[in-house]
């Protein structure tokens, strides 16, 4: 098939001014570790160093859960809800005014395409901060009782995959709330939430009210089995989580965990088929795979599964693999080194266990860590392919018959964040989402994400919910 | 004459699988029955039961599901003595203070009954979303719910822990009080001629301790109260092995069984499930 070649069209990078090397964010100072040693980050598109980042000890994150303590008893707590909506909002404008910066720094840090970072993440970091800072000064009406009260301090740790996203959705309730914060970004995308750390400081936020600790798990495990800690939030894998809800288990800590997934993404015979394949790649190729949420495994009503299978090839050879900065990008890089090798051990398995592997043609660069977009044919339910969350471009495709069949299918995984649903029939769309054994459905849209939209799994893919006044609730006392 | 009290697994009253009894005696001390000492089995047994209930119990309308509640109420009035008598040898009560007790047992059933239907309106939300699509959150079921019962109030409290987790369409092993058990079979009797269809609840009689630990660890249980474990050391051990497969678990606390319940128990066993559609023409 003959296409268009596009010229490349690069955002610049020169909006940002990357410092080689940043301290721990506590109490409104960036300061020194003092028992940690410094770790580098780099751009996983090109392997270039970024900066070198501190790494918090255990002391460094008693630091900063003693100052989040006393910003909130002194000041944070203290305060009315309308003196913190205002901060909120200031915040929000900052982010939208620094957006750009922003975006290409995700990018940067992350892999992801510009096009993602520029579109998806950091607008939705600015609405999030925006939304919850309009229910600040509301917390009576949020549905637990007259008198609403925060935890105290909250302890954040927060994946890889949307660094500033996921720290809009910790952060932004837990202070409308009248929380404190204590957050620790992934060890691989630290820097967006080192901006925000700035960001903070632009905003004059009263200092130990978000405080940023840099590091990998054992700076995670420091901050989560804290004393001091009064609320737990984590995003991340069903592994982690677990460990964390033991760590918890016999103390005072509310927790909130939200964790894998390994969504069905069912279409019917009668589903619009352009928009289905769209939705299709949306669904699994938007951000790399690297979603909790991505619907990796595709089930198509047999009826029609030649006519999907060779339209979503074609689709995916149009795909672009490369250069986060470059606005044609569609697929970007893989995280990190060690996400490639996973992505890379669990595709051989799928090959081993007998599916069959296809990827387009393309041109991966010789620098950084790549994978094609690939899909998995011939899958059956019992693939480590089909259980396992590979949180990357790799689809495993299922067949069913009936609706039946599809909601047996659809449900027989441990996880249960999201769904998808291909259609025309709206009894069936509403019948389906009923059967659905998941946190988020979507009906002929995928991966679609709002501040007012409650998001968060059943089974083991976590508790609670991020989002709307539902995600506000996690911050309250009730 | 004397009546066996037995298991209630899957709407039928089996001995347990163990053959294992103990000797309930009333608050003075004198004894009152042999009662069934459910074992590990039997507590699997429970959980498949329970979960074999779930997809009909969960797919009712929640009208129909209150109704069924209120027919809880309306049978329990008519074993009102029967109740009294179990709950003031069990707990030492006057026959006067049993009866009110069993009059709030009754009460609390008619007002969770009224939850059924108000659940999704008052817990689930429109989401105004910035882009052209329809997106609401329905509450639903967590699935199959294990419950240890408070360890003093044999009645009210258990009515308090199980009520507010299958009106909202879960099912319930419930393992009883280990000394007050009595009360806990008489209301499994109830279940069984209440339109409450088997398995939606099961109630072992016996020991938290000793049971505890196979539900918190059961893979096919999403949700456990620990209400009924008194020693700090143990209710840890249990939310530990609950993390397995990530249950929602909820921890022992000072309970006031009189006061206003409020929703919390309610939506301890929920999921939100959101869903998105696209708007256009």
């Amino acid at each position: 098939m003959s296409r268009f070649e596009y010229a490349p069209a690069p955002e610049s990078r020169a909006i940002v001014d990357i410092k080689s090397s940043y301290g721990l964010f506590i109490n409104g100072q960036f300061t020194d570790a003092t028992d940690g040693k410094p770790f580098k980050t780099v751009s996983p598109a090109s392997e270039e160093v970024l900066a070198e980042v501190s790494e918090a000890g255990p002391a460094d994150v008693d630091k900063a859960v003693r100052a989040a303590r006393k910003a909130f008893e002194k000041v944070w707590g203290p305060m009315s809800g309308k003196d913190r909506a205002k901060y909120l909002f200031r915040i929000a404008r900052l982010i939208q005014e620094r957006s750009r910066e922003l975006a290409v720094l995700e990018s940067l840090d992350n892999g992801k395409p510009i096009r993602e970072s520029r579109d998806v993440d950091i607008p939705l970091v600015a609405a999030h901060f925006f939304y919850y800072a309009g229910w600040a000064d509301k917390l009576e009406y949020a549905g637990v009782g007259d008198d609403p009260q925060p935890w105290g301090v909250a302890g954040q740790v927060i994946p890889w995959n949307f660094p500033m996203l996921m720290l809009a959705w910790k952060i932004a309730p837990a202070l409308a709330a009248g929380n404190t914060v204590v957050l620790k970004p992934a060890e691989t995308t630290p820097l967006t939430a080192l901006a925000f750390a700035e960001i903070c400081q632009q905003a004059d936020l009263p200092p130990g009210v978000v405080n940023i600790v840099t590091g990998a798990g054992r700076t995670g495990q420091a901050l989560v089995e804290h004393e001091g800690v009064d609320k737990v939030a984590f995003t991340g894998s069903t592994e982690v989580g677990r460990a964390i809800a033991k760590s918890v288990a016999g103390t005072h800590k509310a927790v909130t965990l939200e964790l894998g997934g390994k969504a069905a993404n069912i279409v019917f015979e009668d589903a619009p088929i352009d928009q289905t394949i769209e939705g299709i790649v949306n669904g699994i190729f938007f951000n790399q795979g690297h979603v909790c949420c991505a619907g990796s495994r595709l089930l198509v009503q047999e009826s029609v599964y030649d006519e999907v299978l060779a339209r979503l090839k074609r689709r995916m050879g149009t795909l672009r693999v490369g250069d986060p900065l470059d606005k044609n990008t569609d697929i970007g890089a893989i995280n990190s080194a060690a996400q490639l090798a996973k992505i890379r051990e669990l595709s051989q398995i799928g090959e081993d266990e007998g599916a069959e592997r296809w990827s387009p043609e393309c041109e991966l660069p010789a620098h950084g860590y790549w994978f094609p977009p690939t899909v998995f044919t011939g899958v059956s339910q019992a693939h480590r392919i089909a259980r396992e969350e590979i949180f990357g471009p790799v689809l495993s495709v299922l067949t069913f018959r009936t609706p039946q069949e599809a909601v047996e299918k659809a449900n027989n995984t441990p996880f249960g964040l999201s769904a998808g649903i291909w259609t025309d029939k709206g009894s069936r769309i509403l019948w389906m989402a009923n059967q659905l054994r998941a946190g988020v459905v979507w009906a002929n849209t995928f991966n679609r994400f709002d501040p007012t939209s409650p998001f968060g799994g059943y089974k083991e893919s976590g508790y609670g919910r991020e989002g709307g006044r539902h995600g506000l609730e996690a911050y309250l006392a009730h | 004459m004397r009546k066996t009290y037995k298991l209630y697994i899957g709407g039928a009253f089996p001995r347990s699988e163990s053959g294992r009894s103990y000797v309930v005696s009333n608050a003075k001390g004198k004894f009152l029955a042999n009662a069934s000492q459910a074992s590990r089995k039997d507590a699997r047994d429970a959980v498949v039961a329970a979960r074999k209930a779930f997809t009909g119990w969960h797919g009712r309308t929640a009208y129909n599901r209150g109704q069924v509640l209120y027919r809880i109420a309306e049978v329990m009035e008519g074993r009102h003595q029967q109740f009294s008598a179990e709950v003031s040898a069990s707990e030492g009560l006057s026959i006067s203070k049993a009866r009110a007790v069993v009059d709030e047992s009754i009460d609390r059933w008619v007002w969770y009954a009224g939850w059924a239907d108000k659940l999704a309106q008052v817990v689930g939300s429109s989401n105004p979303v910035a882009g052209p699509y329809f997106d609401f959150s329905l509450p639903e079921a967590t699935g199959v719910v294990a419950v240890l019962a408070p360890q003093d109030s044999s009645l009210l409290g258990l009515t308090s822990v199980i009520a507010p987790a299958i009106v909202s369409g879960n099912t319930v092993v419930a393992v009883s009080s280990f000394e007050r058990p009595l009360p806990a079979i008489t209301l499994g009797e109830v279940m069984a001629t209440s339109d409450v269809p088997g398995g939606v609840v099961n109630i072992l009689t016996g020991s938290a301790s000793e049971v505890g630990p196979w539900l918190a660890s059961h893979m096919d249980v999403n949700a456990i109260d620990l209400c009924g474990i008194v020693d700090p050391e143990e209710a840890t051990e249990l939310e530990i092995a609950a993390a397995d497969n990530l249950k929602r678990v909820r921890r022992p606390a000072e309970e006031d069984w009189s006061a206003d319940q409020g929703m919390s128990r309610l939506t301890q066993y929920l999921e939100l499930k959101t869903v998105w559609h696209p708007i256009g023409v």
